[in-house]
């Protein structure tokens, strides 16, 4: 055993002291508080003053269009950028992605043309020296997939039958255990990363040559890391021996990562519990007060609101905004049942009450029926003030990841530091099915897409026709797209690997490969009207079946009815084992998500008409959400059909998009006794399989 | 045993302790001007459902439902054989029962109430108007048996929650309020009063049901015009329990 570092003074020992172990440190050490917000403190003077600031530019910003200011000349890079600040006296925790606040940053390597169009639609231009780099010596993320596609996988994406995928723009949806800077200072994780180097495979296949260079990678952005800390000032080559220190060292290893990479989503993690020990030494220790302690919080908070990146249009309607997706995960249940809420929890979501309400971060409270009844009052009364708070099932999601994992983007959920995901967008079932019925060609564009296959014949379409056509073309679908994802991460390993986000991460990682689907409710409610109504079928002059008329009613998903709902359950399980017969990049485990928030928008105005009555352009539903309208039994009855999907074969996430106004929840201010749905019983997860 | 059934509302939270399954049945004799659920009036057309189905389809969102059934319409004593059969089923399986009643249909004397009472968690209990002569101008009908069934719930011991409608220029007289407060008083199981303001959301259905709507150009009340007449209910109650 090393001698203790000073930053540990007073903790727990444990196998934490010996090898990377956030998770043990965590448990040997955390405190549950069970009592309610009354401790809590308000903004400090520099926090209001700070936030004002905030909300100028921020207004300075609308005013500009949607973006302040922009770099064009310097490649972000984890060291790229001097020091910047909104107030350097007054902020507690400092650091932006470039030298001043509300400067969007030159990100290349997933793509130049992206890089440029970004900058060009906002009124800037790239420096031609750095176009002609990234053009002529540096090849890009998005070269190299556009190299290997093959023609199928661009008419598909043409299409629109997959879309979204992450080959012009930084996949994201990996977490790294930022917290791991804070506890064991770079140093230390140098040496482990060394051992981890020395200790590789030597027989050189081309498997083992990229693990080694990887972690060679990994190796030179952990010393990046270390200079983005002496840029501010910081030695952070120890650990952190304040919680002041820890958040700033936490905050310097997720600010490298968004340095460096522009992902589609660039989650934070679990981090509120493991702060909490240190502000729990440091109040015993007389080295804070509350209001020093929220202090902290309020301005790490604020920074991580001001993460922006360099977007173009399409981009930002794609996800109808901006987002950065930077989800922290709070709550849940240990495994062994302590739960894992600590003031500190409390700490994050009041930020919402001292600097107010915000979409970013993402605040993601990890529900358990066993969580304390005051911090479930204090969500529930949060949720009401502000609506900024996302909830997702610890119960379900505990028994897969144990008690350290977190959100990445909305549900996907991973183990942090150990489990990372390969992001992969979405098919569109509902366009699939329309490919079914015509034989592989596109109802929008005219063109063979898909295989040629049979297309339905007759006036009327036939249940069991249409499912063995179906079938076939969800066959053909899951190749095109787990291939061209295969593609992808391919290339972005290659082209434009996150060195430090790895870096945060044990050697041996556990990869999801994780897919996703769109459409599912027009899907199953297509297939429930051609099963118990009738749909004729209106052909073009060509032939094709562009519309469809449906003659008497049919069952429709999201009123808890079997008969539609089983539809909707076998077609998720039915994709999901499409998906599952092939190869994966890097041995990767796939998913599945259905889980479209804002997207469904885009793919439904590429999708023709469907046989459900559905007309061309009407946006899909969100995720596994009913169509708009169509349940008509009430919340319980949609939320049952929802909580049929199988979450072992959709296991990167379900979302439902539950809108209610205040007072259809009745008329007490909080009912939070009526939240504890026992999502661990059964209730959640494929009663109709 | 078949029910007629207007609709079901799985996710109901104003009709009842918690969240609960709502089954609104189809007919009643009423006419309430306000009413806003002028498509429950017809016995005609609905759904006929069988207890046992809807108790199935409680079962399968009861994790998310956990607060019971409330049958409402309509008016469910129309049907009062099918609810207490209902009642009766759902007791069984441990299910709190609530009923959601204007009383207009209720008889004295009629074992059959009896027997729904046993099986009855709380009764809801819509007093619409306190001066009978206004009441059937407001309603079509007497409110003498509703008084009768107020009175008679009491009596059987089982939890009554009255509630009434504020209407500005029809129910929100101070008179009428603090009779209204005396008759609550003088029932001795009274759990809650709910004074709910009048709304117009109902307005739309009369249009697609090409009908008139009679409170036309009545404005929704208030909040604090809701809030006021509870408190002038209040002190009936008090007044009348304390003997003044």
């Amino acid at each position: 055993m090393h001698d203790m570092p000073k930053g540990w003074e007073g903790f727990n020992e444990g196998r934490w002291c010996n090898s990377v172990n956030v998770r043990d440190f965590i448990q040997k050490n955390y405190t549950p508080y069970d009592g309610d917000e009354s401790f809590l403190e308000g903004p400090t003077e520099n926090t209001t003053a700070l936030w004002n600031q905030v909300l100028e530019l921020s207004k300075q910003e609308r005013e500009a269009g949607g973006v302040l200011d922009m770099d064009t000349k310097v490649v972000s890079t984890i060291t790229s950028h001097g020091a910047g600040y909104l107030d350097k006296e007054k902020e507690q925790i400092v650091g932006f992605q470039t030298d001043k606040p509300f400067k969007r940053s030159l990100q290349p390597f997933g793509g130049i043309r992206m890089a440029q169009n970004a900058c060009h639609e906002n009124g800037y231009e790239v420096d031609p020296e750095v176009v002609d780099i990234f053009t002529k010596y540096r090849k890009t993320h998005n070269q190299g997939v556009f190299d290997a596609y093959t023609p199928e996988m661009r008419l598909c994406r043409k299409s629109a039958i997959i879309t979204g995928l992450p080959d012009a723009y930084g996949r994201g949806r990996i977490i790294g255990d930022y917290r791991r800077v804070a506890l064991y200072g770079i140093d230390k994780l140098v040496e482990d990363k060394k051992h981890q180097l020395e200790t590789a495979l030597v027989r050189m296949t081309s498997e083992n040559i990229r693990l080694r260079e990887e972690l060679a990678e990994q190796i030179r952005a952990l010393g990046e890391l270390k200079e983005l800390g002496n840029i501010y000032g910081f030695d952070i080559s120890q650990p952190a021996k304040t919680a002041k220190e820890a958040v700033q060292w936490l905050y310097l290893g997720y600010l490298a990562a968004v340095k460096e990479q522009n992902g589609a989503a660039m989650s934070l993690g679990r981090t509120s519990t493991f702060v909490d020990i240190y502000i729990e030494r440091d109040l015993k220790n007389g080295v804070i007060t509350e209001s020093e302690a929220q202090e902290i919080i309020d301005h790490f908070i604020m920074k991580l609101r001001l993460v922006k990146f360099a977007r173009t249009p399409e981009y930002n309607e794609l996800f109808s905004g901006d987002p950065t997706w930077v989800t922290e995960s709070v709550g849940g249940i240990g495994i062994d049942g302590r739960h894992m809420v600590t003031k500190t929890s409390f700490r994050y979501i009041h930020t919402l009450e001292n600097i107010g309400t915000a979409p970013e971060p993402n605040m993601t409270v990890l529900w358990s029926v066993r969580l304390p009844e005051n911090f479930k009052r204090f969500c529930a009364k949060m949720s009401i003030a502000t609506s900024s708070i996302q909830y997702e099932n610890d119960d379900l999601m505990r028994a897969t990841h144990g008690d350290d994992y977190a959100i990445a983007c909305c549900v996907s959920s991973m183990r942090v530091g150990k489990e990372m995901q390969f992001f992969g967008a979405r098919a569109n079932l509902a366009k699939c099915l329309l490919y079914a019925i015509n034989g592989g060609v596109d109802e929008k564009l005219k063109i063979q897409v898909g295989p040629r296959y049979r297309a339905c014949e007759g006036d009327y379409l036939d249940y069991d026709d249409v499912m063995q056509k179906y079938d076939a073309m969800m066959e053909w679908l899951a190749g095109v797209y787990v291939n061209a994802l295969n593609i992808i991460h391919y290339m972005h390993d290659k082209y434009c690997y996150e060195k430090i986000q790895m870096a945060l991460h044990d050697r041996e990682v556990k990869r999801y490969f994780a897919t996703g689907i769109a459409g599912l409710s027009v899907v199953a409610d297509s297939l429930s009207a051609i099963k118990y109504a009738k749909v004729k079928c209106i052909r073009d002059e060509s032939g094709v079946i562009v519309d469809y008329e449906v003659e008497g009613d049919f069952p429709k998903y999201g009123n808890n009815d079997d008969r539609v709902d089983s539809i909707a359950v076998d077609i998720v399980k039915t994709f999901m084992d499409k998906i599952r017969k092939h190869h994966t990049y890097r041995r990767s485990v796939p998913t599945m998500s259905i889980l479209t928030i804002t997207s469904n928008v885009v793919y439904g105005k590429k999708t023709g008409n469907t046989p459900d009555g559905r007309k061309a352009g009407i946006p899909l539903a969100p995720g596994a959400n009913p169509m708009h309208g169509r349940d008509t039994n009430g919340a319980s009855a949609s939320l049952a059909s929802v909580a049929k999907l199988p979450f072992r074969h959709a296991q990167d996430g379900i979302s439902n998009t539950f809108t209610v106004i205040p007072n259809a929840l009745g008329k007490d201010e909080i009912f939070v006794g009526d939240l504890d749905i026992e999502l661990d019983k059964g209730c959640c997860e494929g009663i109709a399989e | 045993m078949n029910g007629n059934i207007h609709s079901l509302e799985t996710f109901g939270t104003v009709d009842g302790p918690g969240i609960r399954f709502v089954i609104f049945t189809k007919g009643c004799p009423m006419r309430c001007l306000y009413c806003h659920n002028p498509d429950t009036w017809s016995a005609e057309g609905g759904t006929s459902m069988s207890t046992d189905e809807l108790l199935e389809k409680y079962e399968s969102c009861r994790n998310f439902a956990k607060g019971g059934i409330t049958v409402t319409g309509g008016e469910p004593l129309v049907q009062i054989d099918f609810v207490t059969e209902l009642f009766r089923k759902a007791h069984e399986k441990n299910i709190h029962t609530c009923l959601d009643t204007s009383g207009i249909v209720y008889k004295e004397n009629d074992s059959r109430y009896d027997e729904l009472m046993k099986y009855t968690d709380l009764v809801m209990l819509d007093i619409k108007h306190i001066d009978s002569e206004r009441h059937i101008a407001l309603t079509g009908q007497d409110n003498k048996q509703i008084l009768a069934f107020a009175q008679y719930v009491s009596e059987k011991n089982v939890p009554l929650w009255i509630r009434h409608v504020v209407v500005p220029n029809v129910t929100d007289n101070e008179d009428y309020l603090y009779r209204l407060g005396r008759f609550v008083g003088s029932l001795p199981h009274v759990k809650a009063l709910d004074i709910l303001p009048y709304h117009t959301m109902g307005e739309v259905k009369y249009k697609e049901m090409g009908m008139d709507y009679q409170l036309e150009g009545i404005p929704a009340a208030e909040k604090n015009q809701a809030a006021s007449a509870r408190q002038v209910v209040l002190r009936g109650i008090t007044d009348q329990r304390r003997g003044n």
